[in-house]
């Protein structure tokens, strides 16, 4: 039975079919029948953020944290453009979002109407495909294959632009299942061959490594248990890029810790003198490889990726396999059989070795809480909660990534890819909406936190009792390390100037605020965190001038790594410094 | 001190099939502006009956390393249907369309119809001082028309663009 429906209406009932729970969202004149057809809606969550930003990296810290699709609502114009960032940022990390944006109506497109952007121009590439919705008879179809995009091969946020007279303007709606078009079909298996040769390169291997990424995580679960199963089988050390962290867990002998520029030492090294790496949904990014005619110069490379892209892209492999993570581990553990690897003891004794550095050891302090320590006591007191951390971008986002340690996927949420500052507050918010009953923590810096702030009116809105840590160190840590490393210790515009009183401003917005000033605070502060039923922001004031080591200098090799207690501080030549 | 290099480049010609949507040809174009690549050519037209598919062909160069990159990007984009790399596949021909307007009295005027005939350009709009040539070929023997006309009264130029298709039997 056909009847028929406004395309707001169409559209979120498209939205209903697909499961969505949540839209992150932010009203306008552009989505208004939009949000007349949500009113009262039951069966969808409407989550009002202070910002579009906020709504897409909510949407993103959702979908890492449960493995579904984010879906964000925002009107046109200025709505659409501060959605961006987050757009661009699930496109480099390859999340799964959804995102409506309103449009002036078809007859003003192109006349700079009130409120008007060519929002699919913006956003063409930085999404993985977008629409203009020209015809509410289109949208049913449209919705059913932009969530198939941006949910399969390899995942990324999809923009679906519609306006205002298409929200209004009536079609047939029959409720049955979409006529979505059968044009998008990635490749999710490796050829046989390839699966041969992967397993014998495998088994031949005396030196062999797992280097694994954001593709595992984002394949599922199955993918993680698959990697685990093939590990145990083969034996081989595992190294993860920081997207990858929690697809091996860190309390495995065989765990190398982070690789890249601040990645541990044995990751880097074991890397560096391998003679096979397996490469599993990662995508050799200049973070990982440092100089690239010195990237493990003798080693064969295995590369799994869903994205024929991603292969030969800097780093020219052996073996390249077209295909999802988990499918493909199954391909290769099927081949792989009951096989028997080498003998890996003289490999893991020399990985010892490297191990001795003990490279992510850092100076007492009796002065100053360092930062390493205050993310070594947040792990040890939250870990049987087995929280999900969100982060922002600096040396804090490094610093967990080595100090706090994961055991399972979908637990690590940070921006990657394109190194958003703002990201942590909206993700942890989003993902603690997908996950009510989790410990969900932004680890933060005091700059990063202050650039997506507002958003702690949303968590007071829904009640979420996010907690965000920051380690205060009073500067723009990372700008100012680089600054200390390359530049002369020249700090141009690095240092926070006026922070405001974190605990003021954290209460101003009903949450708790506790401030950390000294080492003998830090585990009772942790734990009054902990203890708060509600949203909590811990000002955690931390040494001013720790540096976040091990660190590959832009432009060099990972056997050039530098440690704590080496000196470094000086210039660099221009080649080094037009490095990003 | 730091300067720029440069690798060797390799000319390709590429042909790509693709859903007719609105910003499909943005999409195509913006895909080359935004990771560096260059256009030397780009044509497009629709190829079905009901206008639903278009073919572009499009001239490229770069290292080799890069054509590859730009053949799997171009897969990626969701409208896109097929890509052919014709000059990796080989071997095919490429034709291009020029109108080469000339102009000039007596003995040039003379000349530059006497070696149009030569390279089977046909005047298709004749004043009594000037020419419009047309001319299809491979792009080298337009170029070398056009440089010959230089010499003997060259106005302006237009050209197609490549387009492309493998040769023998077979769909590419
Ligand atoms: C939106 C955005 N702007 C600028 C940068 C460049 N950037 C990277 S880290 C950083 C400093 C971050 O300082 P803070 O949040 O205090 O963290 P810390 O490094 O001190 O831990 C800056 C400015 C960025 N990553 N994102």
């Amino acid at each position: 039975m056909s009847e028929e429906r406004s395309g707001a209406n169409i559209l979120v009932e498209s939205l209903v079919k697909q499961g969505v729970e949540f839209v992150f969202g932010y009203p306008g004149g552009a989505v208004l029948p939009i949000y007349d057809a949500l009113f009262g809606e039951e069966r969808i969550r409407h989550i009002l953020v202070r910002h579009e930003a906020g709504a897409a990296h909510a949407a993103e810290g959702y979908a890492r944290s449960t493995g579904k699709p984010g879906v964000v609502l925002v009107t046109s114009g200025p709505g659409a453009t501060n959605a961006v960032t987050g757009i661009a940022d699930a496109f480099l990390d390859s999340i799964p979002l959804v995102v409506i944006t309103g449009q002036v109506p078809t007859a003003l497109i192109g006349s700079d109407a009130f409120q008007e952007a060519d929002t699919v121009g913006i956003s063409r590439h930085c999404t993985k495909h977008n629409y203009l919705v020209k015809d509410p008879a289109d949208l049913a179809a449209i919705v059913d294959e932009a969530f198939q995009i941006a949910t399969t091969g390899r995942p990324g946020p999809v923009l679906i632009d519609i306006p205002k007279d298409v929200q209004i303007a009536m079609a047939a709606w029959h409720g049955g299942p979409a006529q979505r078009r059968q044009r998008y079909a990635p490749r999710t298996q490796g050829a046989i061959e390839e699966i041969e040769d992967a397993v014998a390169m495998i088994a031949a291997a005396k030196a062999p490594v797992f280097y694994t990424g954001g593709g595992v995580i984002n394949s599922g679960p199955r993918a993680t248990a698959l990697l685990r199963e093939l590990q145990a089988k083969t034996g081989a050390p595992v190294t993860s890029t920081l997207m990858g962290l929690g697809a091996f867990p860190a309390d495995s002998t065989d765990w190398l810790g982070m690789l890249g520029m601040h990645g541990t030492y044995e990751a880097n090294m074991t890397m560096n003198q391998s003679d096979l790496i397996i490469c599993v949904g990662a995508r050799f990014d200049d973070r990982v490889t440092g100089r690239l005619d010195a990237f493990a110069p003798n080693s064969k490379k295995i590369h799994i990726d869903i994205d024929r892209s991603s292969i030969n892209k800097t780093v020219p492999v052996d073996l390249p396999i077209i295909g999802d993570c988990a499918e493909v581990l199954q391909q290769i553990l099927d081949v792989w059989g009951d096989r028997k690897p080498q003998d890996l003891t003289a490999w893991k004794d020399r990985i010892d070795t490297w191990r001795q550095k003990k490279s992510l050891s850092f100076p007492d302090n009796r002065d100053a809480i360092m930062p390493q320590l205050a993310i070594q006591r947040l792990f040890a007191l939250t870990k049987p909660k087995d929280p999900i951390i969100s982060t922002e971008v600096g040396q804090h986002q490094m610093w967990a990534a080595q100090h706090f340690h994961f055991f399972s996927p979908n637990k690590w949420l940070t921006s990657g890819g394109l190194g958003t500052m703002g990201y942590g507050l909206p993700a942890a918010i989003g993902a603690q909406l997908g996950n009510p009953d989790s410990l969900v923590i932004d680890i933060a810096g005091d700059a990063s936190i202050q650039m997506n702030i507002q958003e702690l009116g949303t968590a007071t809105q829904y009640r979420l009792p996010v907690k965000i840590f920051i380690l205060n160190n009073e500067w723009m840590g990372m700008v100012r390390q680089w600054q200390e490393l390359t530049y002369e210790s020249r700090y141009s515009n690095s240092y926070s100037d006026s922070l405001p009183d974190f605990v003021k401003l954290a209460e101003a917005y009903g949450w708790k605020g506790i401030r950390i000033t000294r080492e003998s605070e830090l585990d009772d502060g942790i734990q009054a965190m902990m203890d708060y039923p509600g949203p909590v922001i811990v000002d955690c004031c931390v040494h001013n001038e720790a540096n976040c080591f091990p660190m590959i200098p832009s432009g060099a090799s990972h056997t050039e790594m530098i440690l704590y207690g080496d000196s470094v501080a000086g210039t660099m030549d221009d080649e080094a410094k037009a490095l990003v | 001190m730091m300067h720029i290099k440069h690798e060797a480049e390799e000319r390709h010609v590429l042909t790509v099939t693709v859903d007719n949507e609105a910003g499909i040809l943005a999409k195509i174009a913006g895909l080359f502006t935004a990771r560096g690549y260059n256009i030397d050519s780009l044509t497009v037209a629709d190829i079905t009956e009901n206008h639903s598919v278009s073919r572009i062909t499009i001239v490229t160069h770069g290292p080799p390393s890069q054509i590859d990159q730009i053949h799997a990007q171009l897969e990626r984009l969701v409208p896109v249907h097929k890509v052919v790399d014709l000059t990796e596949r080989g071997p095919f021909v490429q034709r291009e369309l020029a109108l080469i307007k000339v102009a000039g009295m007596g003995e040039k005027r003379v000349e530059a119809l006497r070696i149009a005939g030569v390279f089977r350009a046909k005047p298709v709009d004749t004043s009594t001082s000037s020419f419009i040539f047309e001319l299809t070929g491979a792009p080298d023997k337009i170029d070398t028309f056009v440089a010959i006309m230089r010499e003997l009264g060259l106005v302006e130029v237009g050209r197609t663009g490549v387009v492309g298709m493998i040769r023998g039997a077979g769909e590419a």
